[in-house]
C-alpha cells in the first residue's frame, strides 16, 4: 500500500482523535444538559429516555417538557418503540424581543429498540409534568418463571 | 433573521448556588426570556417538577426558581440516559419590574412567569397641545 502523503494521513488521524475526545468530554459537561432538551428530527437524540422494568412490564420514561400532548404519536413495531411529537415554539415573539433563548422547539422522532418482546396491543402512555411514561406489558414468554427445585433423597 | 430554534451552546456563567458540602446537585434549567411593552416573560423547562415541589420567589430584586424533581416510572432501571436532579436558577430583576404582580403558570413541565413593568416604567405617549 502506497501512502501518497504521510503527513496528511497523520494529520487526519490527529483530527479524528481530537474529535473523539471532544465528543467524549462534551457528553460529561454540565452544559450538555441544555442540549438534552433540544428536539430534533431524529438526528439528535430527543427525547432522552430511561428504561426500567419489573416482572410484568417494561417502562420507558422520556424527558419531554412542553410537548403538545395532542401531537404525541407512539407506536410499537417489531420490538421497537417510536415516539413522535412536537414541542411548539413561541410564534408570536420577534427575534429582537429575546433576552435569552435557550429552549428549543420543533418536531421530533425517536425510535428505541426494546430489550424484551412486549404486547403491542396493551401499551399505555401517560404524560405528566413534562415526563412521558410508556408502560409496555411483556409477553408471557419474556416473563421470568419461578422454577421449583425438587429435593431428591 | 437569526436562527432561533437552536440556541447557542456556549457556556455562560449563570448564578450558581454557593458550593457547599451538601449532597444536593442542581441543574440550571434552560429559559427563554422576552420583553413586551407590558413586561417580561420568563419561560423555563422544568420536567418532572410538580406544582407543590416548585418554589418561585423574589427577594431583594433577585428571582429564584427552584424545583424538586421526581421520576415517575416504576421498576428497576435497565438503561439511563438522563438523571433528574433538582433545578435551580437565579436572575437579577431590573428595577422596572413590579414584583407584587408577578404571575406564574406551570403546564406540562414548563413554567411561564409574567413579570409586569411598573406603571411609570412603561412608555407613554405625550400629546402636545398646540395653542
Amino acid at each position: 500500500m502506497a501512502i501518497e502523503n504521510p503527513w496528511g494521513e497523520l494529520d487526519a488521524l490527529r483530527r479524528e482523535i481530537d474529535r473523539t475526545f471532544q465528543t467524549f468530554w462534551s457528553d460529561r459537561r454540565p452544559q450538555s444538559w441544555r442540549v438534552a432538551f433540544l428536539p430534533g428530527q431524529g438526528a439528535r437524540q430527543y427525547p432522552l429516555v430511561n428504561l426500567s422494568e419489573d416482572e410484568g412490564n417494561l417502562y420507558v420514561e422520556a424527558l419531554a417538557p412542553g410537548v403538545d400532548p395532542k401531537s404525541l404519536d407512539l407506536s410499537v413495531l417489531q420490538g421497537a418503540l417510536t415516539i413522535k411529537g412536537e414541542k411548539p415554539g413561541l410564534a408570536q415573539v420577534t427575534a429582537d424581543a429575546y433576552h435569552r433563548n435557550e429552549r428549543a422547539a420543533g418536531r421530533f422522532t425517536r425510535t428505541i429498540e426494546l430489550p424484551v418482546e412486549v404486547d403491542a396491543t396493551r401499551v399505555q402512555a401517560d404524560y405528566r409534568n413534562g415526563l412521558l411514561v410508556v408502560t409496555m406489558p411483556k409477553v408471557e414468554a419474556a416473563k421470568p418463571k419461578q422454577i421449583q427445585v425438587n429435593l431428591v433423597g | 433573521m437569526a436562527e432561533k430554534t437552536v440556541p447557542s451552546v456556549q457556556p455562560e456563567p449563570a448564578a450558581r448556588r454557593e458550593e457547599t458540602r451538601a449532597q444536593e446537585r442542581y441543574i440550571i434549567p434552560p429559559v427563554d426570556i422576552f420583553e413586551t411593552k407590558d413586561g417580561l416573560t420568563v419561560i423555563a423547562d422544568l420536567p418532572g417538577v410538580e406544582q407543590q415541589a416548585l418554589d418561585v420567589r423574589v427577594a431583594d430584586g433577585v428571582l429564584t426558581l427552584q424545583g424538586n424533581t421526581k421520576h415517575i416510572a416504576p421498576g428497576t432501571p435497565i438503561a439511563q440516559e438522563y438523571e433528574l436532579l433538582n433545578f435551580y436558577r437565579q436572575f437579577e430583576l431590573p428595577d422596572a419590574v413590579d414584583a407584587d404582580r408577578i404571575s406564574a403558570q406551570l403546564t406540562h413541565g414548563v413554567l411561564a412567569l409574567h413579570l409586569p413593568k411598573k406603571e411609570r416604567a412603561k412608555p407613554r405617549q405625550i400629546t402636545v397641545q398646540v395653542s
